[in-house]
């Protein structure tokens, strides 16, 4: 199982494809998505990996988290998340995860928090039918109705689906091609909508419910920088393979 | 510019390269040469009418063009950029007073025309050329 990643939702957009047709794709970027650390079976019973996305001013976070960070010699992130991973696709701490850790035309599972909608009534939350437009009815056109039965429940059961607040939930939205990848401005062009507002954050892995294709970068794809200057683009190559899986 | 728009402007200078799209408006005539996929050949096949609306920008941009097919009317909507137009021509240019002229779809015959646009500053003189070419 590869580690997924930490992205931002940009916004949709379209992209015509050579034969003409348009694919409506939202745009999701990473803002710098490194390991930040590791969880491991020795000392925490499961392996996993901590990402960390986004940029953070270190005067604002607290001196606990500051350490986290300062032993991973990472920068203050916004957002931390656990993937769990398999053994053998451990990145190591500092790497940053490059967009083309994902295939074009792999399918992919994304995890956001849906927007917010308030207080809303049976029919926005429920797809409730709401009451008729004419034949009587008086100011509760779109109320619920009735809630349960006479005297023999006596009762309005457990779970009765009713006004209340909807939105800002977890959700995940199964199955998205990747539609684009484009790894200098760390973009990836999935299609169809993503749960949750433009600027929130997402998770991207791996589809569950679909085989990954056979030639998926196996760690993942990602840089190591900032080790004494040396050239970042040739070291994700170097990277991959199976040496770095410990 | 936000990557969105970066984006969208990218994706629009890809698909015009190479292609020139005239400065057209509602109330102009306009050839449009629609690519036609039979089986795995492509063909080009014209298309030709009165533009009675532009909708939308930059990439998504598209356009209405009407004409009277065989006494029934036909409307197609097209996506200015896309790949399935092949080009556009400018044959006629028309004098309007609306930017939408969806009022045509109640007009037939002699009332659905519209007036030539008539251009008399002396710097249009591209716009005679183009119309020269187109006919």
């Amino acid at each position: 199982m590869r580690s997924g990643v930490i992205a931002q939702k940009m916004g949709m957009t379209r992209v015509f494809t050579d034969a003409g047709e348009h694919v409506p794709v939202t745009v999701l970027r990473l803002a710098k998505c490194q390991v930040v650390a590791h969880r491991t079976a020795e000392k925490n019973g499961y392996v996993a990996l901590q990402l960390g996305s986004g940029t953070r001013k270190p005067k604002n976070i607290s001196k606990a988290e500051r350490g986290n960070f300062a032993i991973a010699q990472v920068e203050p992130k916004r957002k931390v998340v656990e993937f769990r991973v398999s053994d053998d696709s451990v990145i190591p701490v500092g790497a940053e995860i490059t967009a083309d850790h994902f295939l074009i035309g792999q399918f992919v599972d994304v995890t956001g928090t849906s927007t917010g909608k308030g207080f809303a009534g049976g029919m926005k939350r429920w797809n409730f039918g709401g009451l008729r437009a004419t034949h009587g009815v008086s100011v509760s056109h779109r109320s619920i109705g009735s809630t349960g039965g006479r005297q023999d429940p006596g009762k309005t059961f457990k779970n009765k689906k009713m006004p209340g607040h909807m939105g800002v939930d977890r959700i995940t939205t199964l199955n998205l091609k990747v539609i684009q990848l484009d790894v200098e401005r760390g973009l990836i062009l999935v299609e169809g909508a993503v749960p949750g507002v433009k600027g929130g954050w997402i998770t991207v892995r791996d589809a569950v419910k679909k085989a990954l294709p056979k030639d998926a970068p196996k760690p993942g794809k990602f840089r190591v920088a900032e080790t004494a200057g040396t050239v970042a683009s040739a070291a994700p190559a170097d990277a991959a393979p199976a040496q770095e899986g410990a | 510019m936000d990557i969105i728009q970066e984006i969208e402007a990218e994706q629009a200078a890809k698909l015009s390269a190479g292609k020139t799209i005239p400065d057209f408006q509602a109330g102009d005539t306009l050839i449009v040469n629609v690519k036609v996929r039979e089986g795995d050949k492509t063909r080009i096949q014209a298309y030709e009418g009165v533009c009675i609306a532009r909708n939308g920008g930059g990439l998504n941009e598209s356009f209405t063009v009407r004409k009277i097919s065989y006494g029934e009317g036909v409307e197609r909507v097209f996506p200015l950029y896309s790949p399935m137009v092949d080009s556009i021509t400018l044959v006629r240019r028309g004098k309007v007073r609306r930017a939408k002229l969806y009022y045509l779809r109640n007009l037939r015959g002699k009332a659905a025309r519209i007036v030539e646009k008539q251009d008399h500053r002396e710097d249009a003189a591209v716009k005679p050329a183009k119309k020269a070419k187109a006919s």
